[in-house]
């Protein structure tokens, strides 16, 4: 548990890149989805990787910053409630930190399985439940509206996280090396 | 993607508002945005933002610089407005207690209590982008970081925030890189391709990127523990200043509008609604 | 000299973890106090991996297994963490856009400082003096974008330098850098050993240009092992760096060519200290037996500029009025300073940007509607910084990429894929993954991945930074295989060596203007050209000069045409 906290120069720097990333994705990397006018995140998928490999605190400050200074581009100012929400569903991918094999060069079946779990959780309570609360409290948005709202989001952002979170673990195992694996030819 | 576009249009204009310390800044936007977040009173919302307006006549921002983003939050509160109507149409007569019908569109009622509600939330909304807007096209970014420590946040966060500004713009860079030279190698890219194919080339670029980024990431924390980041509990920053009379007086400003807003609603309204229903 | 080793490698071996082997075989090493070393040897070899060994990235960063020992100052390394190690040892790490952590210059400076709690004034007033040194000091409020290579590379000097350390370890400074910004680097670098009495050690490929200023000692690594640890004069003497592929100095060269025997005393490391009188007269005679050839191609024009200008934010010009013409199946450079607008160039060529005003002609016709896609069926690009262009986890799939791409058949990838990753010096490697690459060995990787596609033209961007001799020699040989097969070869390139001894002719940019489209021996005895592009004079024409011959001009070419047959033979 105390693991899973632990900040070094590494988590450092993985946030700070991870946040660049998420905002350039967020602002131009859209997948236009087949009901009009939403589309897919695209930084999702990035937030639960980097989650996934630097732990909560990555995740979370990853998709708090990130999201935050792409509202702040686009809109000159962020959107608290739903930067919060991002934060809080990018601490909760966090918790797939070290528990599975993605490290060692695995990642298959029950990883994959931990991963989803854990990423649709993190979404349905981002979403669900801090997004619309927080509209509810600084902005009194009617709760019929907010949660409508949130169930949408949650379920394209687990199937963003889902599909390319996986899709990405996958080709990282890829790229791990086992212990004294390489030799040349 | 227009890869000519910086991250912040920062010009370093001379105005008193340039003049200001980051931490000053920070704190006042924060001080008034939590203001206008708190207070559900027309009059304490218009009022912050004719100060809001005034600051950014004061720090001499041009309309061209920031018609972009009016665009947006314009559509981004017009399609708020349509769909909280549709969805909860007597959310104003349940906050303000009383119900004046003005007209009837379709067999749904259109009532005073809804149109005040609405346009309070409107204003409530559009008050916090011109606060927003100064900030960040008066604030250099290297001062960000050291504000953000300077109220409190842990210094590694604050270098979080520090790196992301840093890097932005080299990784924007590589992704249009990335773009055209995997098109160089066949890939096509236009906006005819199905939805699958698209999806499939976005991530083509999307996954290189990311893998250039983990590699980067060991190197740069290499430099940086070379250098000794995070050896002890805090750090000193080049670009922190020492506040001065002018920050003394706009925090005086801001905290004063901050404690009006909050007393509004504590002893005037005796709620966060301003109700001129009853 | 004084009988404490700052550095001392005893029995040292070290092995990665995901490596078979060790990587540093029984490493034993002495380095005194203010001694200046230069460590060389092939790509792969280990160098970097030494490097890290000593500023504490190894085991701190990198996972391994150590054995032997490392005492730095006396203490064994293994009791002491990075922090302590980062106060005895300073590192610039080749990579000056990683080493580059700040928004500005000053920041970036001020870094170790900030890290240390040191208060606000006295901070800014250390950096000050500190960016006077490396001559920075108008420049601190500016951001990594506004500089070019060679002052992010100053700034990461003054970075180390602000902590008062013993150590410094430069790991390749000169990669990129252009030839005239090389030599002051080097300069800096000589400056600060004198001043401070530092303990310095450099790790460069670029062996004549770090022997620009006087070196204590020469280590020699190959295959994870010393192999030699001498002074300059003896190790250009001996057979060393031949048999281990290393580019020696090329007046060394020119006089082995003409059959002097090359020893000790002619104190032969530097050429300011090289003896000419025992080899004047045979320089002379061979230079009677050389004689330039003519190189003129007449064959039809395959890629035309003309009046080509460009820039990148609508404001600042980046090219401007470019003309040139390049024949079918020549070889040309385009050489000149840091930010002259090379790069820029070939993204031109390539389509990735489109020129503001001028025509780019392709056989004579416009291309000005052909998409990157379509360009790329003619023109191959391998760029300059090899992140931007790998893609796939793996080495095979990376290179096989574009074939896939293009839906070549799998049973005809294979081969091919094969073939170049031979040429490359890649086959060992074949299952790796790319992050268990050195930096020349990735370069190569891209280099691999577009030659596997078999383009009309082809564009290398830097393709011999951080490559050893005999890597690139075997990928050049390749290119001049190809090039007599048809295929045009354009070379952007800071290596004088390399434009000179593979392109007959080099096209220069200073400041996004063409200043000079000529031979390529006559661009580097032009003094103006020289200095405008910050290019630098060879060693040749100074060793002619000093064997009383006349035109400096003439002997540089039949220098390399003399190379040419030899190498045809
Ligand atoms: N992180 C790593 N994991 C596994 N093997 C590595 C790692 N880094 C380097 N190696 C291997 O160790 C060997 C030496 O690498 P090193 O980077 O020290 O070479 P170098 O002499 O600096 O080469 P170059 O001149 O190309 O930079 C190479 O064969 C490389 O594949
Ligand atoms: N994507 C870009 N956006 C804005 N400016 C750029 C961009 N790429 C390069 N520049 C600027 O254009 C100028 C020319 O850059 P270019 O990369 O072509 O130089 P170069 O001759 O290749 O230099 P080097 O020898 O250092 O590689 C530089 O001043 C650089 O800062
Ligand atoms: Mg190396
Ligand atoms: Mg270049």
């Amino acid at each position: 548990m105390k693991d899973l906290f632990k900040v070094n120069t590494r988590t450092i720097v993985a946030t700070g890149l991870g946040a660049a990333i998420f905002t350039l994705l967020f602002m131009y990397v859209k997948v236009p989805s087949p009901i009009p006018e939403t589309s897919f995140q695209t930084a999702y998928g990035v937030s639960a990787l980097f989650a996934t490999l630097f732990g909560p605190i990555a995740g979370a400050l990853i998709s708090f910053i990130g999201h935050a200074l792409s509202d702040a581009i686009q809109y000159g100012s962020p959107w608290w409630s739903w930067v919060i929400a991002s934060g809080v569903s990018g601490l909760i991918f966090g918790f797939a930190f070290n528990r599975t094999k993605v490290e060692e060069g695995e990642f298959k079946g029950k990883d994959i399985l931990t991963f989803n779990v854990i990423q649709v959780i993190g979404n349905a309570i981002a979403w669900i439940v801090v997004a619309p609360l927080l509209d509810i409290l600084i902005y009194q948005e009617p709760a019929s509206l907010v949660f409508t709202q949130g169930v949408t989001a949650a379920i394209m952002n687990a199937i963003s996280a889902g599909v390319i979170g996986t899709l990405l673990l996958v080709a990282y195992a890829a790229t791990r090396t086992k212990k004294g694996s390489l030799s040349k030819k | 993607m227009n890869p000519k576009m910086k991250i912040f249009s920062y010009n370093s204009a001379d105005t008193y508002i340039h003049r200001l310390s980051g931490l000053t800044k920070l704190l006042c936007f924060l001080l008034l945005t939590f203001a206008v977040m708190y207070s559900y009173d027309i009059r304490v919302i218009l009022a912050v933002m004719a100060f809001s307006v005034l600051l950014m006549r004061l720090s001499l921002i041009q309309f061209s610089q920031i018609r972009v983003m009016v665009i947006y939050v314009l559509i981004f509160l017009a399609t708020n407005a349509v769909i909280s109507f549709f969805f909860s149409p007597e959310f104003g007569v349940s906050i303000y207690g009383t119900r004046h019908e003005f007209a009837r569109v379709f067999g749904v009622s259109l009532t005073y209590e809804q149109l005040f509600y609405q346009v309070t939330k409107f204003f409530k909304y559009a008050a916090v982008v011109p606060l927003g807007m100064i900030f960040l096209l008066t604030t250099n970014p290297s001062e960000f970081a050291s504000s953000l420590n300077g109220i409190g946040v842990n210094y590694k966060a604050a270098y979080a925030v520090a790196l992301t500004l840093r890097y932005f713009p080299d990784i924007q860079r590589d992704y249009h890189d990335i773009y055209l030279s995997q098109q160089a190698r066949g890939l096509e890219l236009s906006q005819k391709a199905k939805f699958l194919d698209r999806f499939k080339n976005s991530l083509l670029i999307v996954i290189p990127l990311i893998f250039s980024t983990l590699d980067r990431i060991e190197v740069i924390s290499n430099a940086m523990d070379l250098r000794g980041f995070s050896k002890s509990k805090t750090r000193t920053w080049y670009t922190s200043r020492k506040l001065n009379r002018q920050d003394a007086l706009a925090l005086g400003v801001s905290a004063l509008i901050f404690l009006i807003a909050l007393g509004v609603s504590l002893f005037i309204n005796h709620s966060r609604f301003y109700n001129p229903f009853i | 000299m004084n009988p404490q080793p700052v550095i001392e490698f005893s029995h040292f071996t070290f092995q990665y973890f995901s490596q078979a082997e060790p990587t540093l075989h029984d490493i034993n090493l002495k380095i005194y106090p203010g001694e200046k070393i230069l460590i060389v040897g092939p790509s792969g070899s280990g160098k970097s991996t030494l490097g890290h060994c000593l500023n504490g990235l190894i085991p701190f960063s990198y996972k391994g297994e150590i054995q032997g020992s490392l005492k730095i100052n006396g203490h064994e390394t293994s009791t002491l963490n990075i922090f302590q190690l980062s106060k005895m040892v300073g590192t610039v790490l080749q990579d000056s856009d990683a080493q580059f952590v700040g928004l500005t210059v000053g920041e970036d400076i001020a870094f170790a400082l900030e890290n240390d709690n040191v208060p606000c004034d006295p901070m800014r007033q250390r950096v000050r003096e500190v960016a006077q040194m490396v001559d920075m000091d108008n420049w601190l409020t500016n951001s990594p974008f506004e500089l070019s290579g060679g002052q992010k590379q100053r700034t990461s000097l003054a970075g180390v330098m602000i902590d008062d350390v013993d150590i410094l370890l430069f790991d390749e400074p000169l990669a990129n850098l252009d030839p005239a910004t090389g030599k002051t680097a080097i300069e800096i670098i000589d400056d600060i050993h004198k001043q401070s009495g530092k303990t310095i050690l450099i790790i460069e490929h670029r062996l004549e240009d770090v022997l620009h200023r006087d070196v204590d000692r020469v280590i020699v690594i190959n295959d994870g092992r010393i192999i030699a640890d001498m002074d300059a004069h003896a190790l250009v003497a001996s057979s060393i760096l031949q048999d281990t592929g290393i580019r020696e100095p090329l007046y060394v060269t020119a006089l082995k060519y003409a059959g002097v025997q090359v020893t000790e005393d002619m104190r032969a490391g530097h050429i300011e200290t090289l003896q000419t009188q025992f080899s004047r007269d045979a320089l002379q005679t061979w230079y009677g037996s050389i004689q330039a050839g003519d190189h003129l191609n007449t064959r039809p024009s395959i890629l035309t500029m003309e009046d080509v200008s460009f820039t990148y934010d609508g404001v600042r010009p980046v090219l401007t009025e470019i003309n040139f013409d390049i024949r079918e199946g020549e070889m040309v450079s385009i050489v000149g300073k840091n930010g002259a607008g090379k790069s820029t160039l070939s993204k031109l060529l390539c389509g990735f940007e489109k020129e503001d005003r001028g025509r780019i002609l392709y056989r004579g016709e416009d291309i000005k509607d052909k998409s990157i896609k379509e360009r790329a069926e003619i023109i191959g690009l391998v760029m300059q910084n090899p992140n931007q262009m790998i893609s796939k986890p793996m080495i095979y799939d990376e290179v096989a990429l574009g074939l896939r791409l293009r839906g070549v058949p799998e049973e005809e990838i294979k081969p091919r894929v094969e073939k170049v990753l031979n040429v490359c010096g890649l086959a060992p490697f074949i299952e790796w993954p790319i992050s268990a690459l050195s930096y020349g060995q990735k370069k190569r990787v891209t280099i691999a991945s577009i030659l596997v596609l078999d383009p009309k033209i082809l564009i290398l961007d830097e393709p011999t930074a951080g490559q050893d001799f005999r890597h690139y020699t075997e990928i050049m040989e390749f290119l001049v295989e190809i090039n007599h097969l048809g295929v045009t070869v354009i070379l952007i390139t800071h290596d004088m060596h390399l434009m000179l001894e593979y392109t007959p002719r080099a096209i220069v940019l200073a400041g996004g203007r063409k200043i000079a489209d000529t031979a390529a021996a006559v661009v580097l005895t032009d003094a103006q050209v020289i200095a405008e592009a910050n290019l630098k004079e060879t060693s040749l024409f100074a060793l002619s000069h000093m064997a009383g011959i006349e035109n400096g001009t003439q002997f540089v070419q039949g220098f390399i045409d003399y190379e040419r047959r030899l190498k045809n033979r």
